[in-house]
């Protein structure tokens, strides 16, 4: 019981980050309608830019963690963003009303660009980073000594994947912006005549996202202590794989799969075997969009002739 | 309400030198916040595990100004060569020059390649490459049949190469059957895998096909990596036979085939033929592929490319269609498998990546979706260019990316020629009003 509650624990944080990812895609998609492949390194970049940020600023001699980790966040979201604006400016917007599959195919060529950028930007070496949240709080001891942990980085990524989402539903919801994003889902056209200026918004669906990514990133840097050049793929497909489980197109879906997604993962490794769980994560994949194509909280999609 | 005009980028009226200082000056600046931090510090993990750091200014400023006057040149040539229309009409000379180059160059390059072991001889490098070319001319042949016939988005065709080398790698290893008994058996084996997977997941669309067939790839591929006893894991197995001329081992023994026709023998026999082995595999799926679009299911599968939802108004079974398609392009991978097995005689995970995926698509896509010709020409362009950049090891990728966006900005249709469906309307008939009236027929 109690392994149980320290591999939910473990579930959720990973699934609060692959939630992040998945919002990214399930935004662009319900937009544009097309798979953002480059998304996963689009995270990878953004856990780049924080480990470099953050190795900077300690640098400078600053010591204290909140305001550090305050100006990384900033930081990172702000130059994360902007890749992903330059990415649809330059792989997708030419591409807007060509056939189905070119910016399917654009936007793997422009995965291979950012993988391939940071290993020559950053070598190939994994990057390490000393924990910097340590610390955490015992919810439970057992009798025979297994100890429930609560750890204080866990806590912080749960807690920032909350305060975004709050912040990102009020954005999607109340904002003028929002309303934009909605309109140009329903009917890009109609939006454009009524006064919506889409490839404005569609610009900023892909900064939002973009924005989320590099949070992920960051607290995937903060969690796991590393990053490399080639995360963003594996992460990538498995958020892609959390926004289809949820439903593509919804919001609140993205967050609900990225969380099924993650404890799926932890369970599997903590119960039948680690080497087995991607295998799981793409099974459910497949799984999933064979028996239930919309998902669990998307709406069914109408072929129109 | 004012509306508002929907492009930000093409509706720059003003054409002068400050505009084109401005549009440059403002991706300089984007360019100097991209690459500002990714490039400008440069991190590493040093031996005892701690970060350090080093600041590379110089590369940041020469990236930047490399931006800002690429952007310079490419506002001026948008200005020279006008606006960029959807289909721009190619003058007719030029397009009765194509028709008598593609008349002319198949022939005249099927020719070339059957003399390359003639005139290279004493070339191994590029006996090397000339097969290397040849298996992603095959691989690319065989995914043209579902991704250029069929039009099914399939990322995660390096699975069927991937079980085609393993069946005959391990069929070979562990039974010592011979390559010829084995071959069929690895077509066999791969066509098979693609019916699984094509089964249930085929009723998709295409993105999510797409998805689906790249997360079918990462679990063969984590499945080999993992399965330690059957596959060896990322050891890989070796030691895998070398093919026999229809039983004659060419080597040095004997009854080796130098021996028997009573020749020197050279390492270069086996060279030799192993690419006019692979060189008849290739021809036998361009065959294959060809007659098969003559038949009713190579209609059905171009009928399904240009629209499925007409297809199946017209009572074509998509998914038996889908199926076969799926089948025959896997069947022609497992092909190219296991003479990919038998050439290396060593293979392990690492050759069967989601980038050998891309890159097979790539040729395809590159070659113009359907184009026999194109295809081919593709895979020499592509590996030829990978050759080029060989010293560049790490850069290649990254330029292939950037070759696969620009291609899909500037000719999405494929750089050589799409292929039209083999039969369609000339004339366009006019139905009267009465016929196709909403409630009736």
């Amino acid at each position: 019981m109690d392994y149980f509650a320290q591999q939910l624990i473990n579930g959720l944080v990973l699934g609060s980050i692959y939630g992040l990812i998945a919002i990214g895609y399930t935004m662009v998609y319900g937009i544009v309608g097309m798979i953002n492949f480059a998304h996963g390194d689009v995270f990878m970049i953004g856990g780049f830019i924080a480990l470099i940020t953050f190795l900077l600023l300690v640098s400078t001699g600053l010591t204290a963690v909140p305001v550090i980790l305050l100006i990384v966040i900033l930081v990172s979201m702000a130059i994360t963003a902007l890749y992903g604006w330059t990415i649809e400016r330059i792989a997708y917007r030419p591409l807007r009303h060509s056939f189905r599959l070119a910016p399917m195919l654009s936007a793997i060529g422009m995965s291979f660009v950012l993988t391939n950028y940071s290993q020559v930007a950053q070598g190939a070496r994994v990057k390490p980073v000393p924990p910097v949240i340590t610390g955490g709080y015992t919810l439970h001891e057992s009798a025979d000594g297994f100890v429930i942990q609560l750890s204080n980085i866990q806590i912080v990524v749960v807690i920032t994947t909350i305060v975004l989402l709050a912040i990102f539903t009020w954005l999607v919801s109340r904002t003028r912006l929002g309303r934009d994003m909605r309109a140009c889902e329903q009917d890009q056209t109609m939006a454009a005549l009524l006064g919506v200026n889409v490839d404005r918004t569609i610009s900023m669906t892909f900064v939002i996202g973009a924005a989320l990514a590099a949070v992920a990133g960051l607290m995937y840097l903060l969690y796991y202590g590393l990053v490399d050049f080639f995360m963003g793929f594996v992460a990538g497909i498995k958020a892609f794989t959390a926004a289809v489980l949820g439903g593509i197109g919804s919001l609140p879906g993205a967050m609900l799969g990225g969380l099924a997604i993650g404890l799926i993962e932890t369970f599997w490794s903590a119960y039948f075997s680690v080497e087995y769980k991607d295998v799981a994560a793409f099974s459910i994949l497949i799984v999933v969009l064979i028996f239930m194509p919309t998902g669990l909280l998307g709406r069914p999609e109408v072929e129109k002739v | 309400m004012r509306v508002k005009t929907p492009s930000i980028n093409t509706a720059k009226a003003p054409s002068g030198i400050p505009a084109l200082l401005k549009t440059a000056g403002f991706n300089a600046l984007i360019a100097l916040v991209l690459f500002s931090l990714m490039v400008g510090v440069r991190t590493e993990a040093g031996s005892d595990g701690q970060l350090t750091y080093w600041t590379r200014f110089g590369e940041v400023a020469s990236l930047v100004a490399a931006v800002f006057g690429g952007s310079i040149v490419i506002e001026l040539l948008k200005q020279w060569i006008g606006p960029t229309g959807a289909e721009k009409l190619v003058p007719p000379a030029v397009q009765s020059g194509m028709s008598f180059l593609g008349r002319y160059l198949a022939p005249a390059l099927l020719i070339f390649t059957l003399l390359v072991p003639v005139i290279f001889y004493d070339q191994r490098y590029i006996l090397d490459l000339a097969i290397l070319v040849l298996t992603y001319v095959m691989l690319g042949w065989g995914l043209n049949v579902v991704v250029g016939l069929a039009g099914l988005l399939d990322l995660g065709y390096v699975a069927f190469y991937a079980v085609g080398a393993y069946s005959y790698a391990l069929l070979a290893t562990n039974f010592g059957w011979s390559f010829w008994i084995c071959l069929p058996l690895a077509g066999i084996l791969a066509a098979f895998w693609g019916v699984l997977l094509g089964f249930p997941v085929l009723r998709l669309r295409g993105d999510y096909l797409a998805i689906v067939t790249l997360a079918f790839g990462e679990i063969i591929r984590l499945v080999i990596i993992n399965w330690q006893e059957l596959t060896g894991g990322p050891n890989g197995v070796s030691s895998i036979p070398r093919p026999s001329f229809f039983g004659i081992p060419l080597d040095n023994s004997d009854n080796g085939l130098a021996a028997r026709l009573g020749i020197e023998y050279s390492p270069t026999h086996r060279i030799v033929f192993l690419f006019y082995l692979i060189l008849a595999l290739a021809l036998l799926t361009n065959w294959v592929t060809i007659r098969l679009r003559r038949l009713p299911i190579g209609r059905a599968w171009e009928a399904l490319r240009e629209d499925e939802v007409a297809c199946r108004a017209l009572g074509i079974n998509t998914t038996t269609t889908k199926l076969t398609a799926f089948a025959t392009g896997a069947m022609f991978g497992g092909f190219a498998g296991a003479f990919f097995a038998t050439r290396q005689g060593f293979i392990s995970p690492e050759s069967f990546t989601f980038q050998e995926s891309a890159l097979v698509l790539a040729i395809v896509v590159l070659g113009g979706m359907g184009s026999q010709l194109g295809v081919a020409l593709a895979a020499l362009a592509m590996i030829g260019g990978f050759e080029l950049f060989r010293s560049l090891e790490s850069y290649r990728m990254l330029v292939f990316g950037m070759a696969m966006v620009l291609i899909m900005i500037w000719r999405p249709r494929g750089l050589i020629g799409h292929r039209a469906p083999t039969v369609y309307l000339t004339k366009a008939h006019a139905i009267s009003s009465d016929l196709v009236k909403e409630g009736h027929g």
